[in-house]
């Protein structure tokens, strides 16, 4: 029983991140029907950006809020620079500039800071207040900081006039134009959001599974799964699917399959979800234009 | 599907100018290409190096997976981010059935290509429901999660784990001709026959019901094309071209391991394609040189200007994916369509 | 100087055009009409107007040109538009929609202000205000595009069919509350109708237009008397 619950918990401790990931995804999906491929590397590189403002002797936090601000405008930049003058063009074209963009980062990392693990700090005590063997203070803090970043992006998504106006832009981009939106503006806020999201996975995940340039991808694999299982038209639901995934992995590799083949789970999980569910547990079903 | 409009650049050809070789229409200047082509494929052995003549022989290799995928991707539509594991499939099938089985490498080519034939049927079979981009999506989680189930302890008697499995390559049994040289001519043997099945396979009827599902699906099933059937035959054939250049691959390398099938093998044969050019055959060749050469090239220069550090090889992948976005934007037929145009606008009688 | 003013105005579908150099004039204050048969070109533009589709010649508004700026920008100037179709957004509910609409809206007592209007113009609305738009009525629906025009406190207002789908006691209290605003708040309208006794009934000025030209314009009263026009379009 014991052993049940530190790996539920130590699950959600993942699924944070599989939900900030599911999230991000989701966001960048809604706002232009693709899947960013990119976006495990985007996190990467944003988190050794982190690492390299630490070495060269930020506190933590500072670190922290200049990464999440740079990898904000990065965000936006990509979208207007590299997305924005092939909006119109053929899905292949997209998938292929995802693909060039995931593999651009990767090498960037990799020739900056080199392909060696690097250690990553994390910012929490190293003893929790209160007395437990189920989860370590890492995994409470990674999961406490993964629902203060959701709720503060469900209250800006749900209460605040821009937040709104970027759900309307991405859903009918020209009936917003007519109420005077930038859909422009929208997609780019859209892109940063996205990016920032990721990075705070990253720097959550980083401590965990340590800083080199291909840790994100497994771990972007299980943030699509929790959006599909969760639901690639609702971002509610890409949250609870990214926090199930990591409960699932944590059981299914504790209990089924051992931990070696914990990629493979995923596999099985979205080509299952997309082939029997395709709207997911809470999205809608998309009507295929042909 | 094409990047941008394949039908505008193609060039119409002019009866006075073709040609007919194995039953295949080609214009004139076409054929001098293909001519030349062969003749230098035939020769070039002999006058390079043996270390060229290897990495000739891995660039055929890469071709041919390039081939396979181009067959899914540019001539049918679909998307697959996933054949570094047909690939793998294709180059452990070779390596289990030499080492454990001691079959001569020989048969275990086209037990390789079935194996993968098959795999993708399968995996196309499910992918029917998958449009586009959820096609993608799968194989991507396919790609990424290939190496780990590779290394799996419980298959480890097979696949040797993390260690993978050595092998040799064939040897020659002609005099005159080293191992490198020899293995080079069965890889290139290997590519004729699939280019000309290639090129059989996209003419005709079946190509015309293949890439009318790429243009226009909906249009394709009511014109009585049983695009379910096509669509994974389809991708058990890419699979086939694709598990082929696996087996020959891990001849060359006389090596397969985990670590070599990532999903940046995916990527570096979606680079080729692209590079080379969406739904063009003779591009597959063009990707292949691509793949192999230009990070050797990339590498060289950068070495002279960042010496020896091991981390600067990395911005070849940097290169790589700067010539990928470039190609999106400029150059959306690829190497292959930018030829047709540069062709058709300048090779016109009487211009 | 007329506030709109519109001079050979062409516009482009890919290959095709679809207005082959329109003018026209629309008079501050006024409720000027397009009325054309089906594919004259109505919808095109009005849809010029807003920047978009691909168009050359010139549109001033206050004796600013038009073309070539961005949607969003031409909306800021005061042009609110009822798109053909109702332009929707299905996924948020009334509320939002009007809180949309005021986008451009600077201050949070004008937006509730303005939604006050709305809600008085359109208490059906307002039993719905929680309701997801996309689940409600044609009619309501329509009602909701004019209260989000509204929210956006335009100069002018560029309306396509709003009559479209209603039920013919609806279209008549609608067109009642198109003219109270435009009567009351100043609005200026270019008013596109199938319906063109409505249209004539309301508008001062007409325009007719067939394949992308302007054929006839003048007083509503002027072209309503007129003997084709009845014929064609008044069906008496
Ligand atoms: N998206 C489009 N692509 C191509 N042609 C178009 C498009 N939209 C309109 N057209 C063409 O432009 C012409 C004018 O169309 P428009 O929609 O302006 O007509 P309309 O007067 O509004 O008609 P209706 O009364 O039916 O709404 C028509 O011939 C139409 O076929
Ligand atoms: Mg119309």
């Amino acid at each position: 029983m014991d052993q049940f619950l530190q790996q539920t918990l130590s699950g959600l401790a993942n699924g944070a991140i599989y939900a900030s990931l599911a999230l991000a995804v989701v966001m960048i999906y809604q706002a232009i029907d693709h899947f960013n491929f990119a976006q495990g590397e985007m996190a990467m590189f944003s988190t050794f950006i982190a690492w390299q403002l630490i070495a060269w002797g930020a506190p933590y936090w500072v670190a922290f809020v200049v990464c999440l601000a740079i990898s904000f405008i990065g965000g936006m930049a990509i979208e207007r620079i590299i997305f924005a003058p092939i909006h119109d063009a053929p899905a292949l074209s997209h998938v292929v500039v995802f693909i060039a963009l995931t593999l651009i980062f990767n090498a960037m990392a990799g020739f900056i800071w080199e392909f060696t693990i690097k250690e990553f700090p994390s910012p929490f005590p190293a003893e929790l207040p209160f007395e437990t063997k189920l989860i370590g203070p890492h995994e409470v803090g990674i999961v406490g900081i993964t629902l203060i970043m959701l709720g503060m992006i469900y209250v800006f998504f749900r209460f605040t006039p821009i937040g709104l106006a970027m759900r309307a832009a991405a859903a009918s981009p020209e009936s917003a134009r007519l109420v005077g939106i930038s859909v422009k503006k929208m997609l780019g806020l859209g892109w940063g959001l996205a990016a920032a999201v990721g990075a705070v996975a990253g720097m959550m995940i980083a401590p965990v599974v340590f800083l080199e340039p291909n840790m994100m991808l497994g771990i972007l694999l299980y943030g699509f799964a929790g959006a599909v299982v969760g639901g690639l038209t609702s971002p509610g639901g890409a949250v609870v699917g990214g926090f199930l995934m990591g409960v699932l992995e944590a059981l299914a590799g504790t209990y089924v399959i051992g931990s070696e083949l914990k990629l493979t789970f995923a596999l099985v999980v979205i080509v299952a979800v997309l082939l029997f569910r395709p709207a997911g547990l809470f999205g809608r079903v998309v009507v295929q234009r042909v | 599907m094409a990047l941008s409009d394949a039908k505008s650049v193609a060039m119409r050809p002019n009866p006075a100018h073709t040609a007919v070789l194995f039953g295949i229409k080609l214009p004139m200047w076409n054929l001098y290409l293909t001519v030349i082509g062969i003749a230098a494929a035939l020769v070039l052995p002999f006058v390079v190096e043996g270390f060229t003549v290897f990495q000739l022989t891995q660039a055929l290799v890469y071709a041919i997976a390039v081939l396979g995928l181009n067959l899914l991707t540019g001539f049918n539509g679909q998307f697959s981010l996933g054949h570094s594991a047909f690939y793998a499939l294709g180059a452990y099938t070779a390596a289990i059935m030499v080492e454990r089985y001691e079959v001569a490498f020989y048969w275990t080519i086209l037990p390789a290509g079935i194996i993968c034939f098959i795999g993708g049927f399968l995996f196309g079979l499910p992918a029917l429901r998958l449009e586009g981009l959820f096609l993608a999506l799968a194989t991507f989680a396919l790609a990424v999660a290939t190496p780990q189930l590779l290394r799996y302890e419980h298959f480890e008697g097979f696949t040797g784990g993390v260690q993978g499995i050595d092998l040799f390559k064939p040897d020659s049994p002609i005099e005159f001709l080293g191992g490198d040289q020899w293995l080079y001519f069965v890889v290139l043997v290997c590519g004729a026959l699939l280019v000309v099945g290639a090129w059989n396979l996209t003419r005709g009827r079946t190509g015309r019901a293949i890439m009318a599902i790429r243009d226009n699906p909906l249009a394709a099933r009511t014109m009585g094309i049983n695009t379910s059937l096509y669509k994974s035959v389809t991708f058990g054939v890419s699979g086939f071209y694709t598990g082929i250049a696996g087996a020959l691959g891990a001849a060359v390398a006389e090596f397969v391991a985990p670590d070599s099938f990532t999903f940046f093998l995916s990527v570096w044969l979606l680079v080729g394609m692209v590079i080379g050019g969406l739904g063009s055959i003779p591009a597959a060749i063009v990707g292949g040189l691509f793949i192999l050469y230009v990070p050797n090239i990339s590498e060289a220069l950068i070495g002279q200007v960042f010496g020896d550090d091991p981390s600067a090889k990395a911005l070849i992948g940097v290169a790589f994916g700067c010539f990928l976005i470039f190609a999106v934007y400029v150059m959306p037929n690829g190497l292959a369509g930018f030829v047709r145009w540069f062709v058709a606008r300048y090779s016109r009688p009487g211009i | 100087m007329a506030m709109l003013e519109v001079r050979g105005l062409e516009a482009f579908y890919g290959h095709t055009q679809a207005l082959h150099g329109l003018d026209f004039d629309l008079e501050e204050g006024g409720i000027t009409t397009i009325l054309g048969a089906n594919g004259a070109g109505k919808t095109t533009t009005l849809r010029s107007i807003c920047g978009m589709v691909s168009n050359n010649g010139s549109i001033t508004f206050d004796g600013e040109g038009l073309i070539g700026k961005a949607t969003e920008n031409i909306v800021r100037k005061g042009i609110a538009h009822v798109p053909e179709g109702r332009g929707t957004f299905v996924r948020v509910t009334t509320e939002e929609n009007l809180r949309l609409g005021a986008f451009t809206v600077k201050g949070a007592k004008k937006i509730a202000d303005g939604m006050e209007r709305v809600y008085t113009y359109f208490p059906r609305l307002k039993e719905r205000r929680n309701q997801q738009a996309g689940t409600l009525s044609g009619g309501e629906q329509q009602m909701l595009a004019v209260g989000r025009a509204m929210m956006l406190q335009p100069r002018l207002m560029l309306l396509d069919e709003p009559s479209f789908g209603l039920a013919p006691l609806i279209v008549k209290e609608l067109f009642e509350i198109l003219r109270t605003i435009n009567q009351e708040e100043g609005v200026s309208m270019l008013l596109v109708e199938q319906n063109a006794t409505l249209a004539l009934g309301l508008a001062d000025h007409a325009y007719l237009l067939e394949t992308g030209r302007v054929v006839m314009s003048g007083t509503s009263d002027d072209i309503a008397s007129d003997e084709n026009v009845r014929k064609s379009y008044l069906g008496y």
